[in-house]
């Protein structure tokens, strides 16, 4: 298949396996145009907004912050430092919810705005990026505190030193999830720093091309990046078939360039490097606005909600606030999803942070999602696998994470599941196959560890064995050195004949003495009783006093069973 | 506020089991009005006992097995099984041989083995194939077609006979049956007798029997459109077929006068039924989509064999049992390469 990518070129395109067309439901959040989020009462900053080592906090209880402030850190290598959305003051520093599947707490930052907003003193613009040393883009991108934006929150700076020579830079703008639609606004309305960034991007990584990936359901995005285009780059924008999950990494990789990833590899492999469009203009306002990544555009959708659409979000602005400023919820909405359908996870509260990595918070009425009806058992009828872009057989790997063999399970290639949920999408029995793989992965990971511990007991204690062994040689060793030495000395005066005699004697002698030694050690015990030595006189009357007392009763118990009762 | 949280893709889902039986039993619903044309009310009675026992049997498992009787009745599975034994047996078979026949099919090769999805063969042919064994004359006394028959028989004489066995005045077994088109092509080759000269007989139709490729054509229409809806896939059918017909070809260009035209071969007996209904069973059958080709063509061949070779004139279910007991192995080697695995290719 072929496509116009931009003025006079057209470039081939290829096709994953499976996929689905799902309705798409991205109008609802498309009717308004962006709104800026209101500053909340306060700001929770999760110290990990990103995947790596957490940042440490660099600020004080009660310490005044400002705008774009780098408030948390890590010398770690993966890692993203945090930075404050607003100017005001540190209120507290714990435990908060965090926007993971898990539902658990992390801890956070919290921030009470000054309503000020009063920025920071910001690194300066490095407006001529084309002339700037690429380290220093490389460390001005990492001291932004950008990552993935979307969803994989991946350090950006990491992926910017592939460490192989790359082709094809690949800015994702598919946005393949139903729903979501933040990605299309930003395009829409902030075309030139998209574009910024894929340049600044491109000059970084010196790809030999550069492409702009849009589904073509966005025709407007793909309209305003074209006009951004500038004719001697080798940039374009190529409008890729909407079928979902065209924005995975993998999946757009194989449209754009025909190629594979290897399994358990990286995109860098094969001459690629993805990154999301979000994060394009994060890195194109780090560069040349000297701007840290603070804010994020947030899609709120879903029936649930009075009024859907996309929000430009301070980072660490709580759910429940945005949610309030989208007209808060409409009839009895029982679900609450950060991300999108098809892969993102539910939310237990709203009372959870917007993240790096929230791209959407969707709030679905149970008509629009219902919940699903009780898993009845497979057919193997194989629509899983028509539509699994992975072009794996989920009704085999259900087959084996249900009866628990996981190594069977990893025969079938388990990890190469991306977790889109095409297949259970499509399944009939409404099996939650997802859920299965994420239970065989998670059982696979803790057993791998396992193994891992269990094989440095092991070492353990094979090392003390060997130890042991050791030290026992090494005593016999010594011994008999001692006793080849006392067998190396002459006797003295003693024919060989008594020498036996001899022997027999001394041990008699040597046990003789240490029954003699036992005997007076004993007697000594018997007459001296302990703690005895420097007594007062009063003392000792008293210990005599009582040692008569005891003596006579003694001898009453002695009498006593003589006399008859 | 608080909610509820369930494990992704939030979406309604799109298809259901019991859509997907429903669909097998409309699609089966223009073959069977067929049959009740050219074969009389016996086919109706047939099918009525044969759903009413399966459910009955079913419901009487899945109590016993304590488990909520009403979702696993109204899968229909049970009915779709049901319906393919039912157009597969004779239309005076005795009701009491339908109602065995159901309970092998429901209980011993479907409850038995845990239920819809567990059993490794197709319970409508192996209670066919049960019945044949056990009860060859029975199993073989089909009527002739409506357009030859001498004698027609009224809804109560038929149910009369299927319940007592009793025919009407003078009337004989012998009378008011007839062997099936691909009995006689197989009495008569065995006899030594031309293909040219066996079609003689008033029996014969364009490619098959009379009536008979008459049925065959609404099945094939009930497939295809199971095919269009994706009720099933195209490749066990196609690879079915075209098994079988080139088998037929081969054998049909060496000698035309020992070896039946090919497409004889495609509307006797229950190919087509069996293509697109019976093989496309999705629990018994293989599940990739090469190795569903593999199983497809296998069965094709294998029914030619059976029907030219074997002991029985035909042999759809004997080839389904066959390749049911496969089918896991197929599957095993022909597992779809990986995204990121060996050598990519491009498409």
């Amino acid at each position: 298949m072929y496509v116009e990518s931009k003025k006079g070129k057209t470039r081939e395109l290829w096709r994953f396996h499976g996929g689905l067309h799902l309705s798409e439901k991205k109008a609802l959040s498309l009717q308004h145009p962006l709104q800026h989020a209101i500053l909340p009462d306060r700001l929770i900053l999760p110290l990990q907004q990103h995947i790596g080592v957490p940042a440490q906090p660099m600020v004080c209880l009660g310490e005044h912050v400002l705008k774009g402030q780098m408030i948390a850190s890590s010398p770690a290598p993966v890692t993203s430092p945090v930075h404050a959305s607003t100017s005001g003051t540190v209120v507290e520093m714990g435990e908060h919810f965090i926007p993971h599947p898990s539902g658990l707490t992390d801890l956070c930052i919290v921030i009470e705005p000054d309503g000020e907003d009063r920025w920071a003193d910001l690194p300066k613009p490095i407006s001529d990026f084309r002339s700037a040393d690429t380290q220093i883009l490389r460390q001005r991108i990492r001291d932004a505190g950008i990552v993935g934006m979307g969803g994989a929150t991946f350090p950006a700076a990491i992926k910017l030193n592939p460490g192989k020579p790359i082709q094809t830079l690949i800015i994702n703008g598919a946005e393949c999830e139903p729903y979501i639609t933040c990605d299309d606004r930003l395009m829409r309305d902030f075309a030139e720093r998209v574009m910024n960034g894929a340049r600044i991007l491109q000059h970084k990584l010196q790809s030999e091309e550069c492409l702009i990936a849009i589904e073509d359901n966005k025709s407007e995005a793909i309209l305003a990046m074209f006009e951004t285009l500038l004719d001697e780059e080798n940039i374009e924008v190529v409008r890729i078939p909407t079928i979902y999950p065209s924005g995975g990494e993998k999946q757009l990789i194989r449209i754009l360039t025909g190629r594979e990833v290897p399994t358990s590899g990286l995109p860098a492999q094969v001459g690629v490097i993805c990154h999301n469009v979000a994060t394009a203009a994060a890195i194109a306002d780090a560069v040349l606005e000297g701007k840290p990544l603070i804010s994020r555009l947030v899609t709120l959708t879903g029936e649930g909600l009075s009024k859907p659409g996309n929000f430009e979000a301070p980072l660490g602005i709580l759910a429940s606030d945005l949610i309030a400023q989208a007209g808060g919820y409409q009839g009895q909405p029982q679900q609450l999803i950060m991300g999108g359908p098809m892969m993102g996870f539910d939310l237990t509260t709203d009372q959870v942070p917007i993240t790096k990595g929230t791209n959407c918070l969707l709030c679905p009425t149970t008509e629009e999602i219902p919940r699903p009806e009780p898993a009845r058992a497979c057919i193997r009828c194989g629509r899983c696998a028509d539509v699994c872009p992975a072009n794996l057989l989920p009704q085999q790997m259900y087959w084996y994470s249900k009866a628990k063999d996981l190594e069977k399970v990893q025969d079938y290639n388990l990890f190469d599941c991306i977790e889109c949920g095409c297949c259970s999408h499509v399944c009939p029995s409404h099996i939650p196959l997802v859920q299965y793989y994420r239970y065989a992965k998670a059982e696979s990971w803790a057993q791998e560890q396992e193994r891992r511990e269990s094989e440095r007991a092991k070492q353990r204690h094979d090392f003390r064995v060997s130890r042991l062994e050791r030290l026992e040689a090494e005593r016999k060793a010594k011994l008999r050195k001692k006793k080849e030495a006392l067998k190396n000395k002459p006797p003295a005066k003693k024919t060989q004949v008594s020498k036996a005699e001899d022997d027999k004697d001394a041990k008699q002698a040597v046990i003789e003495a240490a029954m003699k030694r036992a005997a007076e050690k004993k007697a000594k015990q018997q007459l001296a009783p302990k703690n005895t030595e420097n007594l007062t006189a009063a003392q000792q009357a008293q210990i005599e006093a009582v040692d008569k007392r005891r003596m006579a009763t003694n001898q009453e118990k002695q009498q006593k069973p003589e006399q008859p009762d | 506020m608080e909610f509820h949280t369930l494990s992704s893709p939030h979406t309604k889902r799109v298809n259901r089991v019991d859509k997907v039986m429903l669909q097998v039993v409309l699609a089966l619903i223009p073959g069977i009005t067929a049959m009740i044309f050219y074969f009389g009310w016996g086919v109706l009675i047939n099918v009525v006992l044969a759903i009413l026992s399966a459910v009955a049997f079913e419901a009487m498992v899945i109590r016993l097995r304590k488990r909520p009787v009403m979702p696993v009745l109204f899968d229909l599975s049970a009915v779709v099984t049901a319906l393919l034994f039912a157009v597969a047996i004779p239309p005076l078979l005795p009701w009491w041989l339908v109602v065995m026949g159901m309970a092998f099919a429901i209980i011993m090769v479907k409850q038995m083995y845990g239920g819809l999805g567990y059993n490794p063969f197709n319970p409508a042919m192996a209670a066919y194939v049960l019945l044949l064994i056990s009860y060859p004359v029975e199993m073989t006394s089909w009527m002739p077609p409506y357009l030859l028959a001498e004698h027609h028989l009224t809804l109560s004489q038929i149910l009369a006979f299927k319940i007592s066995g009793i025919l009407p005045g003078e009337l004989t077994l012998d009378a008011i049956t007839m062997a099936t088109p691909l009995d006689q092509m197989r009495t008569n080759l065995d006899l030594n007798r031309m293909i040219s000269e066996i079609r003689q007989s008033p029996l014969w139709g364009d490619f098959g029997g009379l009536g008979w490729e008459w049925i065959g054509n609404w099945f094939l229409m009930g497939g295809i459109w199971m095919v269009y809806k994706r009720t099933i896939t195209w490749q066990i059918p196609l690879a079915f077929l075209t098994g079988l017909v080139s088998m037929a070809t081969i054998f049909w260009l060496y000698d035309a006068e020992g070896f039946p035209f090919p497409l004889f071969h495609v509307f006797s007996g229950g190919v087509i039924l069996g293509a697109f209904f019976i093989a496309t069973d999705p629990v018994t059958a293989c599940t990739t989509r090469a190795g569903q080709l593999i199983y497809g063509a296998a069965i094709g061949v294998l029914v030619y064999l059976i029907r030219t070779w074997g002991g029985y004139p035909d042999a759809v279910a004997f080839a389904v049992l066959l390749m049911n007991m496969a089918a896991p192995t197929i599957d095993y080697y022909t597992r779809p390469r990986t995204y990121g695995h060996g050598e990519v290719k491009s498409e």
